[in-house]
């Protein structure tokens, strides 16, 4: 199981622009904001946790997409499927190599992100763990569009129409404990409720995403 | 047992067959309803002491909320009964219910939305339960996008049965994060819990117009499953001697 997230990784790694471009993709929606609502100080830090989560929810949206398309066009995918392992644990290496090629730089990168929309550092703290409980949830149901599309030649922006609606809840609680915590609110129970999301993601979106790609190679 | 089951009443053709003595009653018992529902409710129950003869939008409102969330429901269900048992009926109920539950959502969210501007002086607003409206029509479209873009058949059910089940479970976990989110809509007007908090008058109009939504959805289902079944078996030699009839 180490041994796949290790190889992902290594060849997520190699080619720079698979891994960065979410990054990049993320810094410049961020960049965007201020540019289109102008820069007044306390408006921004009042949306910044909604543009920073926005940001993320886009990038791993778009990056998602991709997640199976090279192994299907590569046959490495009919080899996953007919693997004597199953296919629920592959998947879930995969999302979770994914999660740490593509989120975690988002991640690391929020708190800077984050500083230049004048969030107060209490906030940045907060603004990490909630995306760390966050987009693994983000991850693992994108896996699951991506599976459904990965036969699919033509479908445009079908993946963050069917998926996006799935993604409410995370949205509300992530943005929401960093509301609280503005307003001196206590958040463990908003990240409470993102672990719980989270664990129940990982329950069920790896079998889900295993029936979807079973389908999926089909067409 | 399971297979008896499965050719005497889940094949297209029995299908067909045993739904026909059926729609008659059901056309009847919605007229029934729905008249009922409509004269009771427009004319003879009382005003509201409060909103006027306005909330009589209710009598809409309300029973395609109701079949909004019902349907998706029924899709639900038929959609892991496709994926498991790979039920051809089932799939083809899918399928049409979609289309049947996004107009209902969309009915619903438009007379809420007649509702909202004479009662809270507003088109809409980002209420909870209007909001996890919106959000159940999003995922009925994505559901019909799905289906509009793959072309084998099989796939294409079995696929969207995927996302059914996805959707159905996420439902409840949206719309309680939505209303935990805000809230600004009445409380629910019936609950299976609570006492209605409506008056008897008021409410028997309402209950004959849910039934009758639900009916018309039944009835709509029935005619639309059947003529999906006549198309897809449309070489068939029973089908051709339905047509010869």
């Amino acid at each position: 199981m180490f041994n796949i997230i290790r190889y992902e990784i290594q060849t997520t790694m190699r080619q720079a622009y698979s891994w960065l471009t979410p990054l990049l993709f993320f810094m410049i929606v961020v960049t965007l904001f201020p540019l289109a609502i102008g820069p007044d100080e306390a408006l921004l830090q009042k949306m910044a946790p909604g543009v920073i989560w926005i940001a993320a929810l886009l990038a791993t949206l778009l990056s998602i997409g991709n997640l199976f398309r090279a192994d299907a066009e590569e046959g490495y995918l009919d080899r996953m499927l007919l693997s004597p392992h199953p296919l629920t644990l592959l998947v879930l290496c995969k999302v979770m190599s994914h999660w740490l090629t593509h989120c975690l730089p988002l991640i690391l990168i929020s708190p800077l992100l984050g500083f230049l929309l004048h969030l107060p550092p209490r906030e940045e703290y907060v603004l990490i763990v909630s995306l760390l409980l966050g987009t693994p949830v983000l991850t693992l149901l994108g896996a699951i569009g991506a599976a459904l599309i990965v036969g699919i030649r033509h479908h445009g922006l079908l993946l963050p129409v069917l998926i996006m609606p799935l993604y409410v809840p995370v949205l509300i609680f992530g943005t929401g404990a960093l509301t609280a915590a503005a307003l001196q609110q206590p958040i463990t129970g908003y990240l409470a409720i993102m672990g719980a999301f989270m664990l129940l993601c990982f329950a069920f979106a790896p079998l889900l995403t295993g029936i979807a790609l079973r389908i999926g190679v089909n067409q | 047992m399971w297979n008896w089951l499965k050719q005497n009443f889940l094949s297209p053709k029995s299908f067909y067959a045993s739904t026909t003595p059926l729609l008659p009653w059901m056309t009847i018992a919605f007229v029934l309803c729905f008249g009922y529902g409509m004269i009771d409710g427009l004319f003879i129950a009382p005003a509201d002491y409060q909103q006027g003869d306005g909330f009589r939008i209710i009598y809409v409102h309300v029973p395609s909320a109701f079949a909004a969330m019902a349907i998706y429901l029924m899709m639900a269900v038929a959609a892991f009964i496709t994926l498991v048992w790979r039920v051809k009926i089932a799939a083809i109920c899918m399928s049409v219910s979609a289309r049947i539950g996004a107009w209902f959502t969309f009915l619903a969210l438009v007379t809420g939305s007649i509702w909202g501007k004479p009662m809270w002086g507003t088109w809409w607003i980002w209420d909870a339960r209007l909001t996890s409206m919106l959000i159940l029509f999003f995922l009925y479209v994505g559901f019909i996008a799905l289906q509009s873009v793959i072309s084998d058949q099989q796939n294409r059910e079995r696929a969207s049965a995927v996302i059914a089940i996805v959707g159905v479970i996420n439902l409840p976990i949206i719309h309680y994060s939505v209303i935990w989110w805000n809230t600004l809509h009445q409380g629910p007007t019936l609950s299976q819990f609570a006492k209605p908090s409506i008056a008897p008058a008021m409410l028997h109009p309402l209950l004959a117009m849910i039934a009758a939504f639900m009916l018309f959805y039944g009835l709509i289902l029935l005619l639309r499953m059947r003529n999906q079944i006549l198309l897809r078996d449309a070489k068939s030699q029973w089908v051709q001697e339905v047509f010869a009839k």
